[in-house]
């Protein structure tokens, strides 16, 4: 297969993209631990190409369902990130009013289904995004995250064998990060690779290295376009790492120092990224330098917009619960 | 004026089902054996041969992936999906999706999202059908906030509450009582609409206020029939949807009657019967003349043998009994 020529814009876009993520990230965690950001936060740092090379293949258009692990797919989705921060603190102005945190940021109007609190909760629901699609002549797709947690789940083998015997325009990309919370994937299944298990339910599935944007991209490309085509769903395992713990927090007992060093220092999705475009001289690192200062800007006034955003009101809890209202009692009071 | 036809309640909702599928074409059907088959209890025959496998889908026994993809399908606002969920004991291998998913979307969202769906499911006991197969549970679902709950129980009410709930763009758990597929009754041939949230006085009485529920609303009728030969004027209220609930019916009846009896097929503790008991508690309770009266099961596992089943189900004569105890 030729490798798909991809425009100077979409690799900066790309890398771009990526820094976002991490710069996000890393300022989200110092809010965590000043705490300013409550409950229960999951990093996506060292995991940024995966969901950069799989969303440089949709339009705004498609849907993707997403994780608790879940900023890194809304930011490269396009998700604002003034109200994912905001509601990161629990603000009104929040993407979800302050009603869902972290594992529930949320933005339907491009596609993102929302984070989810249960591991592999979102997964059935890329596929109904998909059945919508179908049943509407549409020529989107729908991308489910999930990680190799959840591709023990039943909604990981329930969904994917819908949309297989349905043909419907999904693809899965399971970010295998190596460990379920603290189990390590060898101790999770037997196989190899999660993408073994695409055969037993007759679809194309691949294995990525999670760390090569590039990589990522191609496989996602690939099965993003048989998806638009109507060729019906694959399987992406996306091979990856997090260089932070599973919560903020997590202490980490279940791996080295020196496993986490070595997957820094060799296996920096950026950094690996940034070398490639610094050979193909599509990036200085004048731009780089100037990228990771606009990124930064970005989120510190993401940060200030949350900061001075006001609370939500008492009376807000009462609200949202139902769409449609009704005679009699819906929704029982304090 | 001519006879409104009688029909049953399972054609009935198929009525409702047919006439919303022939109107939207975002309503879709997921379920097993909803297609070829018709349904396990029939509900759904002709509807795959009329509108197709694109509308009409027999799926796997994946329950936790169906009610999923009506999810998603939901969010998206691409389709109206009503899945099928063939008992609704089996929401065990599926609650996750139910509860923390389809419940709770639109709150966690802060209000974005619509899942306009409906969980269809037969439910309660009287067929031998053991532990697993009989229980109604709808306590259960209208104990979680974000779900609307609606036990029709007759074939008008059946048809009209699931046009309202399809219509809905709030998940609704619509519970139908297998013991009443096969109950006649007269059905407007157009598609009027009952909303959700408002009970049907199905007897209107004085002295004595029964709530009841599904198939307890025909035992409970039959009470109030015999004992008005006595001068026992009874009143019989099928709030029909669990949530929302039509408290003021309720209410005004009891302060009317001054006496309650819940009769209710779903387990007895931290139940709708104890629900309705409470709201008599602590809205009536200078009207109330004499205890509340709850005709339930009790709390133990629906047993199989014809024998015990018929025991544990409430009966017209613990009902009549209850009623004799307070007046």
């Amino acid at each position: 297969m030729n490798k798909p020529v991809i425009s100077e814009e979409k690799l900066l876009w790309m890398y771009e993209t990526m820094v976002k993520i991490r710069v996000h990230e890393e300022r989200a965690a110092e809010l965590f631990a000043e705490n300013k950001v409550p409950g229960f936060v999951h990093l996506y740092v060292g995991e940024e190409a995966v969901a950069t090379g799989v969303v440089a293949n949709l339009k705004k258009e498609d849907f993707i369902s997403s994780t608790h692990r879940g900023h890194g797919h809304y930011i490269a989705k396009g998700g604002d990130i003034k109200a994912s921060m905001a509601e990161l603190f629990g603000k009104t102005t929040g993407c979800c009013k302050g009603k869902g945190g972290s594992m529930h940021i949320v933005d339907l109007s491009i596609g993102e289904l929302g984070a989810n609190g249960i591991v592999g909760g979102g997964i059935p629901h890329a596929v109904g995004a998909a059945m919508g699609i179908k049943l509407n002549g549409l020529d989107d797709v729908a991308v489910a995250f999930f990680g190799d947690g959840a591709s023990n789940q039943q909604n990981f083998h329930e969904g994917i064998n819908l949309a297989a015997i349905w043909k419907l325009p999904v693809v899965f990309v399971c970010e295998n990060n190596g460990y379920q919370i603290s189990l390590p994937y060898s101790k999770q299944q037997i196989i190899n690779s999660v993408a073994e298990r695409g055969k037993s339910y007759g679809i194309p599935a691949v294995s990525v290295d999670g760390q090569d944007v590039m990589a990522v991209y191609e496989v996602a490309k690939e099965a993003i376009e048989r998806a638009r085509n109507g060729e019906g769903p694959s399987l992406i395992e996306a091979k990856t790492y997090r260089f932070r713990g599973h919560f903020e927090g997590d202490p980490a007992i279940y791996r080295t120092k020196k496993e986490l060093e070595w997957w820094k220092e060799n296996k920096d999705p950026i950094i690996i990224f940034k070398k490639l475009l610094l050979e193909k001289n599509i990036l200085s690192e004048d731009d780089s330098a100037l990228i990771q200062k606009k990124k930064e800007e970005e989120i510190e006034e993401a940060v200030k917009f949350a900061e001075s955003s006001p609370w939500p009101k008492k009376e807000d809890i009462l609200k949202d619960v139902f769409s449609t209202s009704t005679k009699g009692v819906l929704v029982w009071e304090w | 004026m001519g006879m409104v036809r009688k029909i049953s309640y399972a054609q009935a909702i198929n009525e409702a089902l047919d006439y919303k599928l022939s109107k939207d074409k975002k309503v879709i059907m997921i379920g097993e054996d909803i297609g070829t088959f018709g349904g396990t209890f029939g509900v759904t025959a002709g509807l795959l041969d009329k509108y197709g496998p694109e509308r009409i889908y027999d799926a796997p026994i994946a329950e936790s992936g169906q009610i999923g993809v009506a999810i998603g399908a939901a969010a998206t606002g691409l389709l109206r999906p009503v899945f099928e969920l063939m008992f609704i004991d089996f929401f065990g291998v599926c609650m996750d999706q139910i509860y923390n998913q389809a419940a709770k979307m639109r709150y966690m969202f802060g209000g974005k999202a619509k899942i306009s769906m409906v969980i269809r499911a037969a439910g309660g006991a009287g067929m031998g059908a053991a532990a697993q197969h009989s229980q109604l549970l709808h306590s259960m679902f209208s104990h979680l906030p974000g779900l609307k709950v609606v036990v029709p129980s007759t074939p008008s009410d059946a048809k009209g509450l699931l046009i309202s709930s399809i219509e809905d763009d709030d998940p609704v758990v619509f519970i139908e009582h297998k013991g009443l597929y096969a109950v006649k009754g007269p059905v407007p041939e157009e598609p009027q609409r009952i909303p959700l949230g408002v009970a049907d006085v199905k007897r209107e009485g004085k002295d004595i206020t029964i709530v009841a529920t599904a198939a307890m609303v025909y035992k409970s009728l039959e009470v109030a029939t015999k004992l008005y030969k006595e001068g026992i004027s009874i009143e019989v209220i099928d709030p029909r949807s669990i949530v929302p609930l039509d408290e003021n019916t309720i209410v005004n009846s009891i302060k009317k009657t001054g006496r309650l009896v819940v009769v209710d097929e779903d387990y007895p503790r931290a139940s709708f019967a104890t629900d309705i008991a409470a709201i008599a508690a602590s809205k009536c309770f200078k009207e109330l003349k004499s205890p509340v009266k709850l005709v339930t099961p009790p709390a133990t596992p629906i047993p199989f043998s014809p024998a015990l089943e018929k025991e544990w189900i409430p009966s017209v004569e613990k009902i009549e009994k209850a009623v004799r105890e307070i007046l």
